[in-house]
């Protein structure tokens, strides 16, 4: 990506970001309940670390639980920002000049006029709510990932985005480039020390997948029971390219709503959602994706496992819009209900605008655990407890192709945990 | 010769499921060795039988009781039982989204199964393109067989009840099917020699490939004969359940 000068007007669009995001300020989202944000406060500044190994001993273990490991063994690169401060950005030297990482406010420094005019507030509107106002209005900073033409890589590359402060709002911008022909899979685990309480992660990630290339994007989240998070995303796949989007909540949040765009404008694109989503205890969850699918030969699939206990509340969306005659998509959203306060709904919304040939179509189910799967466990031994615990990890285990083993591993660890604690 | 010790002892058994009496008074002992076979029409109780003794909910105990090794299983939870030494292979047995046939394999044998032993029930069992499925999802009616036979295999229970082992199965599998209950009845192994069985048949095809040693036809909720397995089948075959009930071997 030489920055050749396009003769792009780089300080118009800033302003022109800035006049969007004015008006949206005080925009309700579609979706969720409304946050006054005004009740948080502004990130404040971290220090910068050397190496991850220097980072507090609960720091690592949180880190962990999202997927992230401060060792930094079989990573291609890192990026951990705390707060507001990307505190390590590194790519190992077996990567060097084959994947770049750095903040998305180095990038801007660095390719203003392309980021500007090709990625920056191009996946995602400046002006769609006040979460994407407040982020374009008030940044702090997020990581710019990007793949240079042609380049397999090979071992993940993790990035964190860490709360360490109560009650403040975490803006940040992520902005993943795959070039042509390029293949990687990042990890984004974003997770809060243990003694914050409540906060807002605001976070707009645009992912750009070039032609032939394959982005697999896990991200993991961990919050707290009075913490909200408000991502926005928009990815754009070109000719042939692949994105796969896994997303996991397995642990309790005041609030999360989510609703990932991606447009499938290239011919024989492809995008899929898998998601696993855990409602515990007063959890509002409104996850969901959509995909429009404009190339000729798109195809997307999206698939959901949510389960319900406490008092929780989780929608699951899935929105499949086809736009050219030969595309086609599959929505599969399972609920289970576990508990008589919890409620769950599955929202499949299909739609085909003058695209007489595609085929879209979906599978919502709710349903309780079913008894006599648990008698025929209990039937081999198994305390009913367990079979519950096993029955639970076995719905949520989707299976996700592509996740590193150590990865798969600590889901796994995760979902355990999850399903015995939640007993 | 000391009788054997009975492993199973179910006197006066009445049930109920739905406020509807469907055992009236079972009686039946099954000594340590013993593999018995249950016949009888369809709807005459045979799988609430096994049913009541394996604790699923659903089926009230109104009279009577069963006593496994001396115990008295009321109030114990499926589980339990489960651990105390009984095992059930299920007619038709529930798919679990999720989990595989390998792991339920490996709860049933709770521990006691290394690598190799697996290694070798999947050859036994051809249970290559089962083991890491999601158990019974899919899987056709001889798979579903031979994979509660593993199970079964690795739990090793004291007393195994069979529900229809033949049912839906076919040829080829019910040798592979047979020769698993054999194998879990009779186990070979020293030690084991005092393992029963219960099996529910109502065309009694199975016992082309397993020997038991007692039948009984469960008629109208009650226990109506008792005599050899093959004579009682071939009585049926030939009368019916109604006359045979009546004949001379049940009358004796």
């Amino acid at each position: 990506m030489p920055d050749v000068s396009s003769g792009f007007d780089v300080q118009a669009r800033i302003a022109e970001i800035r006049t969007l995001a004015e008006a949206a300020r005080d925009k309700k989202a579609v979706y969720g309940p409304d946050l006054d944000l005004s009740r948080f406060n502004a990130a404040r500044d971290a220090e910068s670390v050397e190496s991850l190994e220097s980072l507090e001993k609960q720091v690592k273990e949180v880190a962990l639980g999202v997927g992230i490991d401060t060792k930094e063994e079989n990573r291609s690169g890192t990026y951990f920002q705390v707060d507001r401060t990307p505190i390590y950005e590194r790519v190992t030297e077996m990567y060097g000049g084959k994947l770049e990482i750095m903040s998305t406010a180095q990038a801007l420094e660095l390719y203003p006029e392309l980021m500007y005019e090709k990625y920056y507030w191009r996946a995602v509107a400046p002006d769609k709510d006040k979460y994407t106002a407040q982020v374009a209005l008030q940044p702090t900073e997020g990581y710019f990932i990007r793949v240079l033409p042609g380049q397999k890589i090979e071992k993940p590359i993790q990035a964190c985005l860490f709360v360490s402060e109560n009650n403040i709002s975490q803006n940040v911008h992520n902005v993943i480039i795959m070039e042509e022909g390029s293949e990687a899979t990042v990890i984004t685990g974003c997770t809060i020390h243990p003694k914050v309480r409540e906060g807002l992660h605001a976070g707009i990630s645009e992912f750009y997948v070039g032609k032939g290339a394959k982005l697999t994007f896990t991200m993991i989240h961990n919050w707290a029971e009075d913490f909200d998070v408000r991502p926005r995303t928009g990815i754009v796949v070109d000719d042939d390219g692949t994105y796969v989007n896994n997303y996991i909540l397995l642990k309790p949040v005041r609030s999360i709503q989510s609703f990932p765009v991606a447009r499938l404008v290239g011919a024989r694109s492809r995008a899929v959602f898998n998601s696993i989503v855990y409602g515990l205890a007063d959890s509002y969850i409104d996850i969901g994706s959509e995909s429009v699918l404009e190339g000729s030969g798109s195809r997307s699939e999206a698939v959901a496992r949510t389960v319900t206990r406490d008092r929780s509340i989780v929608y699951s969306r899935g929105r499949l819009v086809g736009r050219t005659d030969d595309c086609k998509a599959h929505l599969d959203c399972r609920g289970m209900v576990q508990s008589p306060q919890s409620t769950q709904w599955a929202i499949p919304d299909l739609a085909s605008e003058g695209a007489p040939g595609a085929e879209l179509s979906h599978e919502a189910a709710i349903s309780p655990i079913a008894a006599e799967e648990i008698y025929y466990l209990m039937s081999r031994g198994v305390p009913k407890d367990e079979a519950v615990s096993m029955i639970t990890r076995g719905f949520l285990d989707l299976e996700i192709p592509g996740l590193p083993p150590a990865l798969k591993r600590q889901i796994d660890k995760a979902l355990e945990e999850t399903a015995k604690e939640s007993l | 010769m000391a009788r054997p010790t009975p492993l199973l002892v179910v006197e006066d058994l009445h049930v109920s499921v739905s406020d509807r009496e469907i055992l009236r008074g079972v009686d039946l002992v099954i000594a340590e060795g013993e593999t018995h076979v249950l016949l009888g029409p369809n709807g005459g109780g045979k799988t609430t039988l096994l049913n009541t003794i394996v604790g699923l909910p659903g089926y009230r105990v109104t009279r009577g009781r069963i006593l496994f090794k001396g115990v008295d299983l009321a109030g114990l939870d499926i589980d339990e039982r489960a651990r105390m030494g009984i095992g059930v292979a299920f007619q038709r047995p529930p798919a679990v989204r999720g989990i595989k046939l390998r792991q339920l394999i490996e709860v049933a044998a709770d521990g006691r199964f290394d690598e190799a032993m697996l290694a070798d029930l999947v050859g036994e069992l051809s249970l290559e393109n089962m083991i890491d499925r999601d158990v019974n999802m899919g899987f056709s009616g001889g798979e579903m067989k031979r994979s509660e036979m593993a199970q079964l295999l690795a739990q090793a229970p004291d007393l195994t009840l069979f529900d229809e082992p033949e049912s839906g199965v076919d040829l080829d599998n019910i040798a592979v099917v047979g020769a698993a209950m054999t194998k879990l009845l009779k186990a070979e192994r020293a030690g084991m020699t005092k393992r029963a069985g219960l099996i529910v048949t109502h065309t009694g095809h199975i016992l082309e490939y397993v020997n038991a040693d007692v039948g009984h036809v469960l008629y109208s909720g009650r226990l109506a004969c008792r005599g050899n397995p093959r004579d009682l089948i071939a009585e049926i075959a030939r009368h019916g359940y109604d006359k045979c009930v009546e004949c001379a071997i049940c009358q004796m």
